[in-house]
């Protein structure tokens, strides 16, 4: 692959860092993400990685585009209000890149479909929104193979960790199962501040970005908090993996996704 | 004894469990935070048993699903 013209100029504030060069660049225009979700995390990670070049970015989610999303799911204008979420997604980053693929997948990430919808991609972003989906892509990239980066934000608050295959434990070593509907705050009602996507949504991106392009040092084993009340992160360190984990661990018992029951407020 | 919870050292009583610690924490939904001392996961049977000591580093790690 050699750059055009206006591919260097597009890229060159990434082909000037002698970290990613044309070497890194080329590595990004080649790479493959998929997102699960178009909300808070996935609208800046969608973003950020279209225009990175990254050359096939995959979107799944199954919702429409709600006047209550545009807060914080800053991918979407209120003209795209009513609109499936991952066409509105895809306008923008087609939009901001005409050189990337879009692959829009309209459906929830469940068991029947999750190995597929991964299989062709290099890196997956986790940007769901409950925990039955963060245990089914944990669970489906564990069994794949895959690297993938898990993100939850809350009020005033959002963390995130990345697993690789081999390198320090994976979502289930750390939580081993979803909290029952009731125990932990996840729905609507808790409320979240917009920049919060923003911030975690976008170093969703940069794990993405340094994975492709093979630099720097990933969040594996290790967690990374953030508080935008005391402004304060803390990378706290992630013991190794669980030799009994269910799913990473020495003799699993999760050899296939499978789901969990949806959380009572996604019906409401 | 003096302890580092949350990278905060502090002092804390003796024969700490815990159990006890997520209470002196005020720790909510004490249930649902996976614990790590000294960079080993705790399993949650023995929170009521196991003994903190001198100079252990302590994490509690919460769950945050919202992805919205
Ligand atoms: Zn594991």
């Amino acid at each position: 692959m050699s750059f055009s013209n206006e591919q260097m100029t597009r890229y060159s504030r990434h082909i000037i860092l002698k970290e990613i060069g044309v070497k890194g660049q080329k590595r990004l225009m080649e790479g493959r993400v998929l997102i699960v979700g178009a909300g808070g995390l996935g609208s800046p990670a969608a973003l950020y990685l279209a225009a990175a070049g990254v050359g096939v970015i995959g979107i799944v989610d199954a919702d429409e585009v709600d006047l209550s999303n545009l807060q914080r799911q800053v991918i979407h204008t209120t003209a795209d209000v009513g609109r499936l979420k991952v066409q509105s997604a895809r306008d923008k980053m087609e939009a901001i890149n005409p050189d990337i693929k879009v692959n829009a997948y309209q459906t929830l990430a469940v068991a029947d479909n999750i190995l597929d919808l991964i299989a062709d991609y290099d890196f997956v972003i986790d940007g769901s929104d409950n925990f039955p989906a963060k245990f089914l892509i944990n669970d489906a990239c564990v069994i794949a193979g895959k690297a993938f980066s898990h993100a939850g934000i809350i009020r005033f608050q959002g963390q995130l960790m990345t697993y690789v295959p081999g390198q320090g434990p994976c979502y289930r070593c750390v939580f081993d199962s979803p909290p029952p509907p009731d125990a932990v705050p996840t729905c609507r009602q808790a409320g979240v501040i917009g920049a919060m996507g923003g911030v975690i949504g976008s170093l969703q991106a940069m794990e993405a970005v340094k994975y492709i392009a093979g630099v720097g040092k990933l969040l594996t084993g290790s967690l990374l908090t953030y508080d935008a009340l005391t402004m304060e992160f803390r990378k706290i360190g992630l013991p190794p993996k669980r030799s009994g984990c269910a799913v990473c661990g020495e003799h699993p018992s999760i050899t296939e996704p499978f789901d969990y029951a949806p959380a009572v407020c996604e019906f409401q | 004894m003096v302890l580092t919870v949350g990278g905060t050292r502090k002092e804390y009583p003796a024969e700490l469990t815990v159990a006890k610690l997520l209470e002196v924490e005020k720790v909510e939904m004490p249930l649902y935070v996976t614990v790590s001392i000294n960079d080993e996961f705790v399993k949650r049977e023995e929170f009521e048993t196991a003994l903190l000591k001198e100079d252990d580093s302590v994490e509690f790690l919460y769950f945050m699903g919202g992805g919205f």
